[in-house]
């Protein structure tokens, strides 16, 4: 494990976040800090808002009030398209499924980021193939989402989050439709790349095996977090 | 008991010295918990006395030239053994859900008992994690075992996290 991690200035930090949909409230007073290079598991049992929490971090949900800061910028503050072009560039995410586009083969949706990013066709594929390499699938290249494993598809995704070297990937249960073995497979790979390039993860899991990848955890009980302290 | 059985079993394969036996054990079953030599050659005249191995004299005197070979006996023994189920352990009444009770009892927090119980765990288990991430298939194993039984306790305290207000009603006075 890095000693760098959980020193210094947090990444991301939420602050006293609340976040109602309607009568619900989601998020009640969440404050939450991570740091660079830092795997943070978000557990807790369902509807106890970890996955709002995680989509107010990534700039994906507003909160009601509160605040995201990612270094010293208010994600609130930002433009749609600032908020845009920091989810594209210094964010990746991974969810449970259904996050490749089915018309593009496995190549295609790992270049697609870099596409959206400006890079040129072959370049990003290049990079793609890189990627899809390092996760162990590179002759799924060609193979459109439909015709992979639910594992495999799942690991051409880590590929398309990492594909852009993030600071932050948001994994939302990355293996809940996997098996355990496939589920440990594509957590070995993605902590392993992770770690490489040196992204924070920030991993929403009702599963403490997959929650053992982590560095610490945070634990989001009826919209509040009990956050443990970082690694010294 | 199974050390027992685990040196018969390794005796299967032809006569050793104690020391080449603790040398096998440790290899392949000591990777925590290697074998002392005492241990070695108590359980070895347990079973011996048992009819479960004979020695092959050597010239030389002393334990350590004693060559140790599996008897017909050990061999059903061994059989045995490896192929009757291990009793499932309950875990009924563990000492958890003692202090979780006595702590709803006396008015403290029984969350903090399951967090800090909660933490303590995944700590083992990344651990645990890290040494299956960076060692072999019989590390992967080993650890894979740990970790599932680990993962069943903490859906326990999860469960009795999400139940506390009920059993906070049935056991306070």
């Amino acid at each position: 494990m890095t000693t760098t991690v959980g020193r210094g200035t947090p990444l991301l930090t939420a602050d006293d976040v609340h976040l109602s949909f309607g009568e619900t409230t989601a998020l009640r007073g969440a404050s939450l800090h991570v740091y660079a290079g830092e795997v943070l598991a978000l557990m807790g049992p369902s509807g106890s808002g970890k996955s709002t929490l995680l989509h107010c971090l990534a700039g994906i949900l507003t909160p009601g009030s509160g605040s995201i800061r990612y270094g010293d910028r208010d994600l609130a503050r930002m433009s749609d398209t600032e908020r845009s072009t920091l989810r594209r560039g210094a964010f990746g995410f991974v969810f449970q499924f259904g996050q490749l586009v089915p018309e593009l083969t496995c190549l295609e949706n790992v270049a697609l980021p870099l596409r959206l990013a400006g890079a040129g066709r072959r370049e990003a594929q290049r990079r793609a193939a890189t990627w899809l390499d390092r996760l162990e699938v590179a002759d799924l290249a060609g193979k459109r989402p439909g015709q992979v494993s639910g594992g495999q598809g799942q690991r051409v995704a880590v590929a398309r989050a990492l594909v852009t070297e993030p600071a932050v990937i948001f994994a939302d249960e990355p293996t809940g439709a996997l098996d355990s073995l496939n589920g440990e497979l594509v957590m070995k790979l993605f902590i392993a790349a992770a770690r490489d390039t040196g992204a924070a993860v920030v991993l929403v899991t009702h599963e403490p095996r997959v929650a053992a990848y982590s560095d610490r955890e945070a634990v989001v009980r009826d919209g509040r977090v009990r956050e443990q302290e970082p690694a010294r | 008991m199974s050390v027992g059985f685990a040196l018969l079993g390794l005796l299967e394969n032809g006569p050793r010295h104690g020391y080449d036996l603790k040398r096998s054990y440790d290899e392949a079953f000591g990777r925590d918990r290697a074998l002392h030599y005492g241990q070695v050659y108590s359980t070895m005249a347990r079973l011996l006395k048992n009819g479960l191995v004979e020695v092959e004299s050597e010239p030389g005197d002393g334990p350590e030239r004693k060559k140790y070979a599996i008897t017909h006996a050990g061999m059903t023994d061994v059989a045995e053994w490896i192929s009757r189920p291990e009793k499932p352990e309950p875990y009924l009444q563990s000492t958890l859900y003692t202090k979780v009770v006595l702590a709803l009892m006396t008015g403290r927090d029984a969350t903090e008992v399951l967090d800090a119980q909660r933490a303590e765990h995944l700590r083992l288990m990344r651990v645990l994690t890290r040494r299956k991430t960076d060692g072999d298939l019989a590390d992967e194993l080993i650890c894979d075992h740990a970790l599932f039984h680990l993962e069943a306790d903490l859906r326990w305290l999860e469960l009795t996290a999400a139940r506390l207000d009920r059993l906070a009603a049935r056991v306070r006075p």
